[in-house]
């Protein structure tokens, strides 16, 4: 039961796809504008996660090494179709909102980083965990962001009250100000997560120990990361 | 002639991919702490926009448009890009093995890079038509250059600045970039776009 359990819980805080190990940053900033944005993309972005994280372990076995990643995005663009699908027929509003940002999904690399690290080598039911954990986190951390954003840049949450709290600081919704939000966030979870638990040391720089393509990358092989 | 202009300049200040609709933001990061990477990368970024648009768009509007199947535009498209990365490496690595060796080791990174799928929906979305979805990627691309090539000299000075303890590593880059970002705000409006 154990392991079942850590599956699930390392995503949302110890493994946070997006304060603890940076990933899927584009959608995190593009989307962080308004909370409602945020929450539809964290979970549109989790549903297609454990979705293919669910088909691929079952097709781990079949799945020749050689092409697992083109095979591994045939799958995960499936899902992301279907979503995309979902949306427009029930939530078009939502579909408005992440606009070019829902089809990007598909190459989001907290989904193919996953596929490759943990659903191509475990049990079907530790994947669906593992990819539920993970979404919740994503989705967790871009409320978060989009929380304080929004608050700061329109002076709402989550549309409320219509007309703002408070005179708007618009540089909080524009791009700049995802940037600086999500710095300042990295940083305060820098600093509770040294605060409690001994163990942890910060991710100092954009390496390549969660990029999905680091098995497979030359530079990699050759020594040394991108910037080598 | 003057409209394609437009287009490429709005690409690449107005709308800058990487600074203003964050897309390709994980290489952005990534590889831009030494200004000769960075370069390498944008170019290999530049040529695979430019390949991908010349192959996605008469797909979309002669395969797809034409048997109603717009929904596998995903699907497809990524498809394409993937394999077209993949061709273009081999045929690097057989026939121009120097411009592999700078430029080929960042063409796998480049298949799951959102500025290059971005930027083949983005031309459909915007109902561009061959020419300027060309100059569109263009654009996209030489903006991607400038942002990597500005934000790779910032980061050569951080290295040596004195950063409170907290704030080093990724949260000092990131403010970095939200400054950079910042001064590209300036282009808002710029030509009415």
């Amino acid at each position: 039961m154990g392991k079942y359990k850590e599956s699930f819980t390392k995503g949302i805080v110890k493994e946070n796809p997006v304060l603890r190990l940076v990933l899927g940053t584009c959608p995190t900033l593009a989307v962080s504008t308004t909370v409602i944005g945020g929450l539809g993309m964290g979970v549109a972005a989790t549903f297609v996660l454990v979705c293919s994280n669910i088909v691929i372990s079952l097709l781990r076995k079949l799945i020749p090494s050689m092409v697992r990643l083109p095979a591994y995005i045939v799958v995960i663009a499936g899902f992301t179709t279907i979503v995309q699908m979902l949306l427009k027929a029930f939530v078009p509003s939502i579909d408005q909102i992440l606009g070019i940002y829902l089809p990007l999904i598909v190459v989001n690399c907290i989904i193919l980083g996953r596929a490759e690290a943990y659903a191509g080598k475990h049990s079907v039911g530790l994947s669906a965990l593992d990819g539920l954990g993970m979404g919740v986190g994503f989705t967790a951390a871009l409320v978060l962001m989009s929380a304080i954003r929004e608050f700061f840049g329109s002076g709402t949450l989550a549309g409320w009250p219509e007309n703002g709290m408070f005179p708007a600081i618009a540089v909080f919704a524009a791009p700049a100000g995802g940037f600086f939000v999500f710095g300042l966030l990295i940083w305060a979870t820098n600093k509770l997560s040294a605060k409690f638990d001994k163990e942890f040391t910060p991710k100092t720089s954009f390496d390549c120990s969660a990029c999905p393509h680091a098995a497979s990358c030359e530079k990699m092989t050759m020594g040394g990361g991108c910037d080598e | 002639m003057n409209n394609l202009f437009l287009i490429v300049l709005g690409a690449m200040l107005v709308n800058n991919f990487v600074l203003s609709q964050f897309l390709g933001i994980c290489p952005f990061l990534g590889v831009s702490k030494k200004l000769g990477s960075a370069v390498g990368m944008s170019l290999a970024v530049t040529f695979v926009m430019l390949m991908a648009t010349a192959v996605t768009w008469p797909i979309q509007t002669f395969v797809l448009d034409p048997n109603d199947l717009g929904y596998l535009q995903t699907i497809v498209f990524i498809l394409v890009i993937a394999s077209l990365v993949q061709l273009v490496e081999i045929v690097l690595k057989r026939f121009v093995p120097p411009l592999h060796k700078s430029l080929g080791i960042y063409l796998p990174l480049i298949t799951t890079n959102c500025a290059v799928l971005g930027v083949t929906i983005l031309n459909i979305d915007e109902g561009y038509d061959f020419v300027s979805s060309m100059a569109n990627s263009l654009g996209a691309g030489l903006g991607f250059l400038i942002a990597m090539v500005m934000f790779a000299g910032v980061r050569e000075r951080l290295e040596t600045a004195d950063i409170p303890e907290g704030l080093r590593g990724i949260p000092s880059t990131l403010i970095a970039a939200a400054l950079v970002s910042l001064s590209f705000f300036g282009f808002q409006g710029l030509f009415g776009l």
